[in-house]
């Protein structure tokens, strides 16, 4: 999803800015917060954290002959919220666009916007959603996380269709032009990040179960029924 | 065990879609989609210039695909060690009090 330096002319990347820079600085605070009133999930945010950083970094190749990367944030997204997912997710794109020329600084608004802030939003209010509805916990994350990652990339073609509409189609032609390469090739990786983030959950639950309880991820009764499952 | 098999197959089913892939676009070198989609938007706007920021000149860029590599490779390593030693770590925790 990553917009090149200079990809998106004035007021655009302006505009992508305004929109990530609050929900970033409000993740700090939440950050903030949680990590000085519960020291215990210190490691769970520094895993949360770390499995950004490596699905992140694969560049996957897809069906319709292109590569991609998953975005990795659903994760955090559920465990953390989408606030403090933010953060995480814009550190990662900080180091791709300093170290690696991937993305870019004044495109770094737009970017976070679709990796930090609208794919993990999504993937949040579908898991609280489903789970409310008593969805199986793993196909629930699996959905949330798969969703998110995919819904990242149409936040991508829907920020280039914005800043070029076509010409004779407007923003929809563009859309459906940029769409037709991001939201494509992203399907196959979205559901592998989706299996690869259920089969994480279910070690954090093995691992840290009451901390997903402090945290509203799961009941008491939801973990000692997935407990159970796994004997 | 039952969620572990699911996604290895989706890993399989994964990899499958790749060599599908590969007969079905025999002469794409998989580059990345961001880069299709720079291709994209110098066809629906031919003039557009992608406007170089002051600041461009001062920053670091790799000076190549290997260098590029090692830093996505070291970007994916920092990541699996926190998990690795975390996730090992409550383990062998949990295991030593049973």
């Amino acid at each position: 999803m990553h917009i090149f330096e200079g990809f998106l002319p004035s007021p655009w990347w302006q505009a992508w800015f305004a929109i990530s820079i609050p929900v970033i600085l409000y993740g700090m605070y939440k950050m903030n917060k949680l990590v000085s009133e519960r020291r215990e999930v210190v490691p769970l945010l520094a895993v949360a954290g770390a499995f950004i950083f490596v699905l992140s970094s694969l560049k996957l190749p897809s069906v319709t002959g292109s590569s991609s990367h998953p975005t990795g944030t659903g994760m955090a997204a559920i465990l953390f919220g989408p606030a403090i997912t933010a953060v995480l997710g814009v550190i990662v794109l900080i180091y791709q666009a300093i170290f690696l020329a991937h993305g870019g600084i004044t495109t770094l608004g737009a970017n976070a916007a679709s990796m930090a802030v609208i794919g993990p939003l999504v993937a949040y209010l579908f898991y609280k959603a489903a789970s409310k509805a008593g969805m199986n916990f793993y196909l629930n994350v699996f959905l949330a996380t798969a969703i998110a990652d995919w819904v990242t990339y149409v936040v991508t073609s829907l920020q280039l269709a914005l800043a070029f509409p076509s010409a004779s189609g407007g923003v929809l032609a563009s859309f459906a032009a940029f769409a037709g390469i991001f939201a494509t090739t992203q399907v196959p990786l979205a559901i592998l990040e989706g299996a690869l983030t259920a089969l994480i959950m279910k070690y954090v639950v093995q691992i840290k179960s009451d901390v997903l309880v402090d945290l509203n991820v799961l009941t008491t009764t939801a973990v000692t029924k997935l407990k159970e499952a796994m004997q | 065990m039952k969620l572990e098999y699911i996604v290895a197959v989706i890993v399989l089913l994964f990899a499958g879609q790749f060599f599908y892939g590969v007969l079905a676009n025999p002469d794409s070198e998989f580059g990345g989609a961001d880069g299709a989609a720079g291709d994209l938007v110098s066809e629906i706007s031919p003039g557009y210039e992608p406007a170089e920021p002051w600041f461009q000149k001062y920053l670091f860029e790799p000076p190549g695909g290997e260098t590029e590599s090692l830093l996505f490779a070291l970007q994916a390593a920092f990541g699996a060690i926190v998990i690795g030693y975390t996730i090992g770590y409550y383990r062998g925790k949990g295991e030593s009090n049973k």
